[in-house]
This record gives structure tokens, sequence and C-alpha cells, in this order.
């Protein structure tokens, strides 16, 4: 095992409304990340992976609050300290964020070389304008991007490498963790490509030591990440190597995600494609029990009533779900089995 | 994962496809914007042919003039040059009346779910108004809240639940299946799809899929998907179309374009998808 680089325990965080509801959306998530090692995060939309992305920062502004538990990044505990010590010591040297649109983040009347400047004065205020060009272009090259780059303006780039411009920057301080929200969902697929290709560089280079990823694009998450988390409700209900959640998921809702992966490769065409029947609880008053009960095709009555406390097999893996590991095997195999050729599967009620 | 399954029932199916009336279909059919210097070819003289309850998908990058050849074909804007054939006659849509009666029987669901509606009208009026350009505005009452009951169970909505509210109250997807439940109601020839699913994640995904694909089976229609999403072509499609600056570089079944492709152009656009039974090869960009 290497050394652990990011660590959470029992983090829980909530949104506060103008009408003070709480609500929570991430409720009571750990894990764990080695160095050089990447975890992929995935779930419908709503299930709050965004927000676990903005709570790992440590970097909490209203309406997100800070509830309970830890986050250690490489030995730090960084969850109690104040906004300003955070954006100070934390963001950029311990963990960078790139926000789905992080494209739009670039000031049209700057040019790119401004955007490292600021990023690099905010830790380091006597670096010269000369050597801070100059770790640039180093940079900049080494990810394969034109350093003509820094001296334009953002509208002068294509929105792939403005993508790509953003994460550069962004880790200039080589920071310990990446965090990146759906870094490539607004681009073509060949960009998207180039993203991914730039963030494994990252990694190889040891500019960063760990990444977190987060799409609901399963077939790109099984490409890019080491392990994937599947969140539900504000929980992790299953966690395993990307191959074993791709190829053989356990907790019946990440069944139905990865039911509903389409690629283009000869034979899934008449592969049956499963829709998953309603939407995520209300996390202002989370269901009691299972949070997935209520849309589980394997319901028992027992799940409505008491926590689901997180069941490890197969040393590392972990699901969330009452039935038992073999239970559920056996039941998808049947299934499977069993399955008429008919394309699409029947959609539930709402 | 199932078992590669080739069937020649693909093949069949293909020379029964042959023989099915034309829907829609295109001669040249060329758009250019701007004159002179800035002159932009979008379209470039491309020829197809749309056949009855065929379900088409035209693929391309950003860029390649896809939306563009979908907003000619819906008369949203004129056509430079070449023919476009609606059920083997000529079509026109000279004047106003023309037009409508020309939308009667080709219809369109949008990428994004929260513009397509008039935020200042009613669900209630969104429905009417598909009744009434069906030709059933002297309906009885209530003939029109049974039809519209049924459009909205079409698509597991309520109509009770959604009478008197605007379409901001409501959820994205919960938007785009309102749409679908709108095609329900006009039932037009062709239906054109532009992106539909580019906004929602993998489930609701599965679930608007779904129901597309019961609405084709009930009322018949041929759909066209404008997509980049070459998962979703391959998946849902009879026919592949790719597109590549305003030109139609490859075109054919949806297995043969997918599974073995011939244009360069193509290689390289499904080359760039991540898969999950292959490798993805991250060193040709």
């Amino acid at each position: 095992m290497g050394k652990v680089i990011l660590e959470v325990k029992d983090l829980k965080t909530k949104y506060v409304t103008r009408f003070k509801e709480s609500v929570y959306a991430v409720d009571g998530v750990s894990l764990q990340i080695e160095e050089g090692k990447s975890l992929g995060v995935a779930g419908e939309s709503g299930c709050g992976k965004s927000t676990l992305a903005l709570s790992l920062m440590g970097y909490y502004f209203a309406p997100l609050h800070y509830i309970s538990g830890d986050i250690i990044i490489d030995g730090k505990n960084i969850s109690g300290m104040k906004p300003d010590e955070v954006r100070k010591n934390v963001l950029g040297r311990e963990v960078a964020y790139i926000p789905q649109a992080a494209m739009n983040a670039l000031n049209p009347t700057q040019k790119v070389i401004k955007f490292v400047e600021d990023v690099v004065r905010a830790h380091d205020k006597s670096m010269s304008k000369k050597d801070i060009y100059d770790m640039a272009v180093q940079r900049f090259e080494v990810l394969g991007l034109p350093k003509e780059v820094l001296s334009k303006y953002s509208v002068e780039l294509s929105g792939g490498m403005k993508q790509r411009t953003v994460i550069a920057i962004s880790t200039i301080k080589s920071p310990k963790v990446l965090i990146a929200d759906e870094p490539s969902s607004a681009l073509d697929v060949t960009s998207q490509k180039m993203v991914i290709k730039m963030m494994r560089e990252l990694m190889e280079k040891g500019y960063i030591k760990a990444m977190i990823f987060i799409t609901h694009e399963l077939p790109l998450l099984y490409n890019v990440t080491d392990d994937i988390m599947v969140m539900y409700a504000g929980q992790i209900i299953e966690r395993g190597t990307a191959h074993e959640m791709v190829f053989d998921p356990v907790h019946p809702y990440s069944k139905g995600l990865m039911g509903s992966i389409i690629v283009p490769e000869a034979g899934t065409r008449d592969v049956k494609l499963e829709a998953i029947p309603g939407t995520p609880p209300n996390l202002k008053k989370p269901p009691p029990g299972c949070r997935f009960a209520a849309r589980c095709k394997y319901k028992i009555p027992t799940c409505e009533h008491g926590e689901r406390s997180p069941r490890i097999f197969d040393n590392n893996r972990m699901h969330r779900c009452i039935h038992s590991v073999e239970y559920l095997q056996e039941r998808y195999k049947n299934e499977r089995e069993a399955g008429s050729k008919g394309k699409v599967s029947e959609t539930g009620a709402e | 994962m199932g078992d590669i399954i080739k069937s020649d029932k693909i093949a069949v199916d293909r020379a029964e496809l042959e023989k099915r009336p034309s829907v829609l279909r295109g001669d040249k059919v060329t758009k250019v914007f701007g004159y002179g210097n800035s002159k932009t070819v979008a379209v470039n003289a491309v020829n197809f042919n749309f056949r009855e309850r065929e379900v088409i998908s035209i693929v391309g990058e950003s860029g390649s003039g896809k939306t563009t050849l979908a907003k000619m074909l819906l008369g949203l804007i004129g056509v430079t040059e070449g023919d476009v054939y609606f059920k083997d006659a000529k079509r026109d849509i000279s004047s106003h009346r023309k037009k409508k009666e020309y939308w009667r029987g080709i219809q369109a669901v949008f990428q994004d779910p929260f513009s397509a509606f008039n935020i200042f009208s009613k669900i209630d009026s969104l429905l009417l108004d598909c009744i009434n350009l069906m030709g059933g505005k002297k309906f009885s009452p209530e003939k029109k809240y049974e039809m519209m009951s049924e459009a909205c169970s079409f698509v597991n909505l309520k109509y009770d639940e959604l009478t008197n509210k605007y379409p901001f109250e409501l959820s994205g997807g919960q938007m785009q299946r309102l749409m679908i439940a709108r095609i329900f109601l006009l039932k037009p020839k062709i239906l054109i799809a532009d992106e539909p699913t580019s906004m929602v994640d993998a489930c609701s995904r599965a679930t608007i899929l779904d129901m597309l694909m019961k609405l084709r089976d009930e009322v018949g229609m041929t759909i066209i998907f404008i997509t980049h999403d070459i998962g979703l072509a391959y998946y849902v499609s009879d026919t592949v179309y790719i597109m590549e600056q305003g030109k139609f570089v490859e075109v054919g079944s949806a297995e043969d374009v997918i599974i073995s492709p011939q244009a360069e152009y193509t290689r390289r656009l499904i080359s760039d998808v991540p898969k999950i039974h292959e490798e993805w090869d991250l060193s040709t960009v």
C-alpha cells in the first residue's frame, strides 16, 4: 500500500437555503486515495457529486456549510481551518479544483499570462514577472501547450484549448490533489481526449499526486481512473476498482447506472438499456433506511428502516445494500438469463 | 454484457427498408452564409433519402454543419441551392400558411429544454397550441382535456399536476419529457431530435430514448437524430450519416459505419470515444 495522500473521514456538509432549511448534500463520506492513484465519482444529477468536490477543498462559503468530519491531506488536517487560511495555504498548493465550466472563468480582457501571475503571486509575492513567465513556459511545454498561448486573450482560444489552459494554470503550484468536476463535458470527443491526456501527464510527471475525477459519463471514468465510487443521495453506496465497478457492480443502483452505458462497440446494439425509474430523494429530509429503497427492484420491507452501514467485502470493495453480495449476484445472473431480446427495458411509473 | 449478435436480421431489415416510401429527400442541398471573402459553405451539396419509420443519425463534430442542415429541413432557414422533397413532392413553404401545413408533418425536439418554452405561457396553452395546430380547435373542452392527459401520461407525467403551472416550475428532465408529449399530440411524419440527450445524465437519457422509440412504434414516424454522441447513434439508428465540414463522408447502416468505418474521419471520430471493451488509445491526439 502506498502513502495515503488524501483521507476523508465521515465528512458531512450541508446547504442552508434562504428559508433556513438544511439540505444534506454530503452525508458521511469517507474515502482514501494513495499516492499516484485516481478516484472517479459517478452518480446521477443531484446526487451530491459536485458538492463533494466543493467540500473537499475545505473552503466553505454560504450557502455551503461544514458540519463535521476530517479532511487530511498528506498528514495535514484542513477541515478546521478558517476560510482565509485555507485560501492562502491550501488552495493551489495542496488542492486544486477545476469546476464544470472552468473555461468560462478566463476574463476576456486579460492575457493568459496575467492569470498565471495572479495564481503564483497569491502564494508567493516575491517572484518577478520574468521568473513567472519562464516557469509558465516550461510547464506549458511539458504539457504540450504552445507557449504562444500565454500572450493571447482567452477569446482567441478554442474551447478545448481554454480548458487545457485553465488546468495548466490551476496546477502551476503543483498541488497534491487535483479535483476535476466534469472537466470535459462541454467539449467534443477530440478535445475531450486531449484534456484527458493532459491530466494523465500531470499525474505521470508527478505534478499532482492524486486525482478525483467527477463525471456521469461512465465509459470515460472507466478509462481515466483506477477506482470508481458511486454516490447516491449524498452517500457513497459502492466502491471498487474501475473494472470491477463497470463489469461486476453489486449495489442495485450501480447496476442500474452501468446498464445505461452506451458505447460504439460491436454487440452493444443488442444489449438492453436500463433506465432507473423515478428521481433521487429530496435531501432536505433524506428517507430513513436505504435511500435508494423507493426506486429499488430488490426492495424488502426492512430496507426502509435503520441506517445502512457500509459492508466491506473482497478486500477493499464496499457496498451499502441490505442484501449480500452472493444474493445480488445470483439475482443479476438469473435476470440476465431470463432477459428477453427486447431493446429497452420497461420504465416504471414516476 | 450481452453476447455479440451479428445476425442476418440486419441485412433483411435493410432490404425491406429500401422499399419503404420516402418521406424526406434532399437533392444537392446547400447552405451558404455570407458573401465574397467571408463566404462560408455550411452545408455543401448533400444528398439524402429518409424513409418511413427509419431512424437516422447525423453525426459530426461541432461546426460540421449538422444543425444548419436540421434547420433547413425544418424550414426555419432558407436553402441556398438544391431541393427538398417531402413525401416525394417538392416542398413548398413559400407562405406562412403553407409553412404551418408543413410543420404538421415535421417537428423537432431541441437540446436545451430550458430555452425551448415560452416562459410567459402556461403548460396548458402549450399543449392546446399543439391541438389547434392539428386542427382540433373546435373540439369540446372534455375532448381536449382527454387528449392532453393522454399525452402527459404517455411520458409518465400527470396532467393534473401540471395544469396551471409555468414551464420554469418543472425540472429539466420533466421539461424534456413534456417536449415529447407535444410530439405525441402532433403525431408528425418526421421528428428531428437535435442533441435531445446531451444536457441530461445517462439515466434520463435511457428514459428519453425509450420514450422516443415507443413513440416511433406508435405513430410510425421517422426520427432524425442530430448528435455528436456516436454511442447513441450506434445504439438507436438504422442509418448513420457522418458529416464533416458540410459534407457526408460516410453513409450506411449503423453496423457498417460504426463497426467497420471506411472514411478516415469516421475512424478518428470513433477512436476518440472512450470505450469499455477495447483499449482507449490516448497517443493519437
